[in-house]
């Protein structure tokens, strides 16, 4: 009996399935207001200390926090590589943005302040406002790509055709989707700078926050209405083998009416649009009313329950063909082998509670809000 | 395959993966160069430190961040470019980066931003935790990329698994304790201590050569010389040498770095100069220096180090024997996994050759329909271009050599001779800022191009690695990469030579801080008599 076999395959994908949910949804909870933060920025600081206002509530925990990201896609190579290889070189123009977006965000970040100049300090906003619009726009675009489909096929290597194009991935549901996730980011972004900004900053990120809370919710109840009547979904087909090996080409994949099919077998996953919607009108409120710390909570919900329900409603499909249903990957048939999910799984429960220590400690002692009072004080070292 | 999209995405990976190193070597060195500055500035309270620590942590976070923001290209590449690999490696080659992120980045890049945010929120000894926990960090980061990089070099713990069609993990233990992966860590890391002390010593050497800020660039002389002669000494003696008697590849890697075309009696002779020619196999006017290769190479006097023309025709016996593989894994193919038991073993016993068939997808579809030639052919694209990495290695131990020559002299003249380094020191310190850096990315180069022909070596050409991209998505990304990259470094080398011009920020509450709470030091009489000045 070796130690990885303690464990079943099947369930290790599932715990694999969770986890990858569980890293989407922590780069959301605590980058996506970042990126937010940056999507806000020309809206909530007109002059260049309110701006650094903005910018400094984020300054000491970004970059911790888009470790979640690059954790993310660390993960998705070593649990689910054909996912890995599917999405990155599917999605080649898409990635290269999302790409030079997050590569202008930290540069950004460290170099802004660093001269005195206006246009130098004025460029530098807007790299940073495209950092955070960009991405949190594209992965909306993407999760709505996924869930109608995207062109990929497996020859009998195993080596991967993509027929899509860039401007392909721009229809209407999949922008939608994007605004959905926008608008989401950006009122997390708003629920930050009310936590942590004073002043004039706090007060424009509350009125726009709260629009995009209301926005958030019209989006996500209308691309909910559009997937439930106009895109077809997937279903297995046969027996599901749940342990086998990791071979798309070996199971059968069919088209169904409706991805709303799993509501049907599993009722309970209606807790994750609900927890969804809700959150984003608490969320509204919140803002409205000026609840720094209680909004917070309510956007993470809102944030929680708009992925889950994604996830939730697709298994056991992680990211279905379009042009050949048989190369749909599921959590079935797109994961590593037994031995490397568990090894991964070991990692995870030891350094995960680690992390989450380090991070909280780390949030504690930044408490408090950023004033342009400090900003002054600290000129030659604040962002 | 397009051999267009192949030669293009290897293009881009060398640009972005050399680009990134440009700013990794500083990162792992100064990370820990800081840390030290700290540790003597909690350990004797002196503001001096504080400053020094701030000044050259000011340098680090420049340099860090892009470091940061490169690097996410890297992770990106391989799904975006190399699709294949990703499908075909990921079981393994993915855990050591997610390890990396869980224990490693995570580390720093939560603690980076307290460390420059930090200062007044922390206790001094919590601060100094802080900055020694981004060292460790950035440290351990690289352990976790050079285990899959050195899993690339010598593909140990894993198996080609015909169901999936693709290598899977036999044994985490195997791939985390490669020993190509041990021995390209200590040295990678003890490169970029050379490179941050050289740094150190070169910007402080200026300021001495200006006048400007003395005692800042006299005792940060003495951390980088001290630091660095340590680091120079473990980066030419730990070098990367150790793996070469693992594998064919790598065998064959350190015969083409020594232009070594025939084997020789042992111990054979080292080759310090000479032109290598590929198509002769031979290298002219060749300057030979009697048993060292051999006592580098094997560490003994008896053993034989294979040169070019034996280890080609290994190759060509294992070509075939993964022809016998791929017959079987074609079964495998056909019958969706159920195959006969004699079928099963025959593929158990050739599978590790399935690799070198491979090779022949270059000149044919089926490798089982190749001919003599063709196998020939593949057993010969086994040998890299040789003169390349015959240069550039010699290029890059003369450097190493010249590192340790620089910091003996300043370590020795900062510990015995009062610190009165002559203005030609100080101005050779300058120059030799950029060393390092043709050093290490000199270093990669080796490693990399002396893979060749594989991304995996023995298990996956590089020619078959590749996404199904066209060459216009590679044009596009690529000029966007020269683009974008061009800018970012024009703008951090400007930021850079702002703030090493404008110097140390001279904060006067912490000398008066420090006056008040060490009045006795200022009041004591001193023990050669002399009043303390009022």
């Amino acid at each position: 009996m070796i130690l990885f076999e303690l464990v079943p395959f099947e369930i290790l994908r599932v715990v694999w399935w969770v986890l990858l949910g569980v890293l989407l949804t922590g780069f959301a909870l605590t980058d996506g207001f970042d990126l937010g933060v940056g999507a806000l920025l020309p809206f909530v600081g007109k002059t260049d200390s309110e701006r650094r206002v903005a910018i400094n509530t984020i300054g000491p925990v970004w970059e911790g926090n888009q470790v979640w990201f690059i954790l993310g896609g660390g993960a998705i190579f070593a649990a689910w590589p054909p996912l890995y290889a599917v999405s990155f070189s599917g999605f080649y123009l898409a990635m290269f943005a999302v790409l030079a977006a997050l590569i202008l965000r930290p540069v950004g970040f460290k170099y802004r302040s660093k001269r005195e100049s206006a246009a130098w300090r004025n460029g530098w906003d807007w790299a940073l406002f495209v950092g955070g619009f960009v991405p949190a726009l594209i992965f909306g675009v993407a999760m709505g790509n996924v869930l109608q489909g995207v062109p990929f096929r497996f020859n009998e290597d195993l080596k991967i055709f993509y027929d899509g194009t860039f401007f392909g991935l721009l229809n209407p549901f999949a922008l939608l989707t994007g605004i959905v996730s926008l608008a989401m980011l950006i009122t997390h972004g708003a629920a930050w700078l009310q936590l942590k900004a004073d002043g004039p900053v706090r007060d424009r990120a509350r009125a726009i926050g709260s629009i995009a809370a209301l926005v958030t919710i019209v989006t996500y109840v209308l691309a909910g209405l559009w997937l439930a009547t106009g895109i077809g979904g997937y279903g297995l087909v046969g027996q599901i083998v749940s342990d086998g090996p990791s071979n798309p080409t070996f199971s059968e994949t069919a088209r169904t009416a409706s991805w709303f099919g799993a509501f049907a077998e599993r009722p309970w996953i209606m807790v994750a649009p609900i927890v969804g919607l809700l959150g984003s009108l608490l969320a509204f409120y919140g803002l409205r009313t000026g609840k720094d710390l209680m909004t917070m909570l309510y956007s993470k919900l809102t944030i929680i329950g708009i992925i889950s329900s994604v996830g939730l409603t697709m298994f056991p499909f992680i990211l279905p063909s379009s042009i050949d249903a048989h190369s749909s990957l599921t959590v079935w048939n797109a994961s590593s082998s037994h031995q490397t999910l568990f090894v991964m799984l070991v990692a995870a429960v030891i350094f995960v509670p680690i992390i989450l220590a380090y991070t909280a400690w780390v949030y504690k002692v930044l408490w408090g809000k950023v004033t342009e009072a400090e900003i002054d004080r600290n000129h030659e070292t604040v962002y | 395959m397009d051999i267009g999209v192949v030669e293009l995405s290897r293009l881009q990976f060398a640009m972005t993966a050399l680009y990134h190193f440009l700013f990794v070597p500083l990162t792992l060195g100064l990370s820990i160069i800081v840390a030290i500055m700290e540790t003597v500035y909690v350990m004797t309270d002196r503001p001096i430190w504080r400053q020094m620590t701030k000044f050259w942590g000011a340098l680090f976070g420049i340099n860090f961040v892009l470091g940061v923001a490169t690097g996410i290209t890297m992770e990106f590449q391989f799904g975006m470019n190399w699709s294949y690999y990703s499908h075909y490696v990921g079981d393994i080659f993915g855990a050591p980066l997610a390890i990396e992120g869980l224990m490693a980045f995570f580390l720093e890049a939560t603690f980076v931003g307290l460390f420059f945010f930090g200062w007044d929120r922390l206790s001094k000894r919590a601060h100094l935790i802080v900055a020694w926990l981004v060292a460790i960090g950035s440290n351990f980061s690289a352990l976790w990329i050079l285990i899959a990089n050195g899993w690339m070099q010598n593909p140990v713990g894993a198996a080609f698994n015909p169901l999936t069609m693709r290598m899977e993990m036999t044994s985490f233990f195997d791939v985390m304790f490669n020993e190509v992966a041990q021995a390209k860590f200590v040295h990678t890391v003890s490169a970029g201590y050379v490179t941050a002390s050289v740094f150190v010593l070169g910007v402080s050497a200026w300021y001495l050569l200006k006048g400007r800020h003395i005692e800042l660039a006299r005792r940060s002389i003495a951390v980088a010389a001290s630091f660095g002669l340590a680091s120079a000494l473990s980066v030419v003696v730990l070098g990367d040498e150790s793996g070469y008697s693992v594998t064919l590849s790598q065998k064959m890697k350190l015969a083409a770095i020594e232009g070594m075309w025939e084997t020789q009696p042992a111990p054979s002779s080292f080759t310090l100069l000479g032109i290598p020619d590929q198509q002769a196999r031979e290298t002219h006017y060749a300057i030979h220096v009697p048993y060292v290769m051999g006592l580098i190479g094997t560490r003994s006097l008896t053993r034989e180090i294979p040169g070019i023309a034996d280890l080609v025709k290994q190759a060509e016996t294992r070509v075939r024997s993964g022809i016998v593989a791929y017959n079987a894994l074609m079964d495998y193919r056909a019958n969706k996994g159920k195959v006969a038991p004699d079928v099963a073993r025959t593929f158990e016993e050739h599978s590790k050759d399935l690799g070198f068939a491979l090779l022949l997808k270059r000149y044919v579809d089926d490798p089982r329909q190749a001919t003599d030639a063709q196998i020939a052919q593949a057993a010969n694209d086994t040998v890299p271009t040789v003169w390349p990495l015959f240069w550039a290695f010699r290029i890059m131990v003369a450097l190493g050599f010249s590192f340790i020559a620089l910091m003996v002299w300043f370590f020795w003249m900062s510990s015995f001779r009062n610190m009165r380094f002559p203005r030609i020191a100080l101005r050779l310190a300058v120059i030799m800022i950029p060393a390092p850096w043709i050093a290490a990315e000199l270093g990669w180069f080796v490693a990399e191009f002396g893979r060749q022909p594989w991304t995996v070596d023995g298990v996956l050409p590089t020619a078959l690695s590749a996404s199904t991209l066209s060459v216009t998505d590679l044009a596009i990304t690529l000029a966007g990469f020269v683009l974008f990259y061009s800018v970012l470094f024009i703008i951090e080398m400007g930021l850079m030579v702002k703030y090493i011009r404008k110097g140390p920020y001279i904060d006067v509450s912490e000398t008066d801080r420090w006056q008040t709470n060490h009045r006795d030091r200022l009041t004591a009489p001193s023990p050669f008599g002399q009043q303390p000045a009022e």
